[in-house]
C-alpha cells in the first residue's frame, strides 16, 4: 500500500520529521537521523562564528542538502518580524528554498507559541511565497485560521517543547485533525514511542520531534523506535481500531464445543 | 594599521585599512568562501549573486548566518 505524506505538493515516504539539535556530535546526529528514516530535518539559522577555522566541519557536511529536505526554523524568535527576517535569510542561505517551519514563542520559560505573532508572520510569509509549516498551540480555532491564511501544514504541540510530557490534550488534537484539510503534525512534547503512536492513531499526518530522540540514553535506538511507532500508529489509524466496549466482554475463542 | 573603515559583523567590530570593500571581499576575508551562508547588510539581504557588486562602507552592520542543529 502506498501511503505517502504530501506537504506543499511534494511527497515523502516517512511521516517522522526530526530536529538536528542537542546531539553529542554530528556523527551521532547523522546516525540517529538515519535510524529514524526521516527525510525532512529541521535546522536553526544562527550567526556564523567569525574567526572559526575554515575547515571546521558543519552540520551540512553530515546532512547534505541533496539527501534531505531542510526545514529551517525560527526557534528563538519572539516576534513576527524576527521570524520573517530569519526565514528570509534561510531562503537566501538555501538557494531559494521555500519550505519553512514557523514558530514564534511567547516566553522563554514555557516556549509556548505566541499565536498572535505567529498569525502575523504566517500572513507575511505566505504572501512572500513561503511554504509554511506552522508550530502552534492546540487551539482548534487558531489552527483553522492558520490553515485559512495558507499554511501548508499545521503543527500543534502535544505538550511543551522539550518537555517529553506526551499528548496532554488528545481531544483538541482530534478536533484540529477533523477540521483540517492540510496535514496536521504533532510538533513538540513527544517523550517516547507510545506518545508517537498515540498521535498517529489520532490521525496526525506526521510527527516532528527532536528532544525525545536526542535526549534518550541511546538516541540511535530511540530514533529506530520512533520510526516503528510512527509507522505502527499510522497503520493502526488506517486500519481503523475496534470500538471500545466498556464492561462488554467478548471472548475471542469459540463459546461452543467446550469439553466436559 | 590606519583604520579607514569599521564594520559590525555579527555584533563584533571589525576594522579595516581600506575605506570600502565588496561583500565578496569580506566573505573572503572571513574565510567563508564556499561555505553555505547568507548575508544581511543594514537589515537587507545581500543575494549571493550580488556579493561582487555590493560595496560596504564605514558603519555598515552585517549579519552572516548559517544553518546549525535545531529542532
Amino acid at each position: 500500500m502506498i501511503d505517502q505524506l504530501v506537504i506543499a505538493g511534494k511527497t515523502y515516504g516517512s511521516r517522522l520529521l526530526v530536529g538536528t539539535g542537542k546531539y553529542q556530535d554530528f556523527k551521532e546526529t547523522r546516525a540517529a537521523i538515519d535510524a529514524s528514516g526521516a527525510e525532512i530535518v529541521t535546522v536553526a539559522i544562527r550567526r556564523t562564528n567569525i574567526g572559526q577555522h575554515a575547515d571546521e566541519p558543519s552540520l551540512l557536511d553530515y546532512l547534505p542538502p541533496e539527501e534531505f529536505t531542510y526545514l529551517p526554523n525560527t526557534a528563538g524568535c519572539y516576534s513576527a518580524d524576527d521570524a520573517v527576517r530569519t526565514l528570509r535569510l534561510a531562503r537566501e542561505l538555501l538557494d531559494g528554498h521555500t519550505l519553512v517551519k514557523l514558530e514564534v514563542l511567547g516566553d522563554s520559560k514555557t516556549l509556548y507559541p505566541n499565536v498572535i505573532e505567529t498569525i502575523a508572520a504566517a500572513k507575511t510569509l505566505v504572501k512572500e511565497g513561503f511554504d509554511v509549516m506552522v508550530y502552534t498551540s492546540d487551539d482548534p480555532i487558531i489552527a483553522k485560521q492558520l490553515e485559512d491564511i495558507g499554511c501548508c501544514a499545521v503543527m500543534p504541540l502535544a505538550s511543551l517543547i522539550g518537555s517529553g510530557m506526551g499528548i496532554l490534550n488528545p481531544w483538541n488534537l482530534q478536533i484540529i485533525i477533523e477540521n483540517a484539510t492540510v496535514p496536521v503534525l504533532v510538533d513538540a512534547g513527544v517523550g517516547t514511542a507510545s506518545d508517537a503512536a498515540i498521535a498517529m492513531e489520532l490521525g496526525c499526518a506526521g510527527i516532528l520531534m527532536n528532544t525525545a530522540i536526542a535526549a534518550a540514553n541511546n538516541p540511535v535506538l530511540m530514533a529506530s523506535a520512533m520510526k516503528k511507532s510512527v509507522e505502527a500508529g499510522r497503520e493502526a489509524y488506517l486500519a481503523g481500531r475496534m470500538a471500545k466496549k466498556l464492561y462488554t466482554a467478548s471472548p475471542s475463542s469459540p463459546t461452543t464445543g467446550m469439553i466436559g | 594599521m590606519i583604520v579607514k573603515m569599521q564594520l559590525v559583523v555579527n555584533g563584533n567590530i571589525k576594522q579595516f585599512d581600506v575605506s570600502q570593500m565588496t561583500v565578496a571581499q569580506l566573505v573572503s576575508e572571513l574565510q567563508f568562501v564556499g561555505k553555505r551562508i547568507a548575508v544581511e547588510c543594514n537589515g537587507e539581504i545581500v543575494p549571493k549573486s550580488q556579493y561582487a557588486q555590493s560595496i560596504l562602507r564605514d558603519g555598515d552592520t552585517l549579519e552572516v548566518v548559517g544553518a546549525v542543529g535545531g529542532g
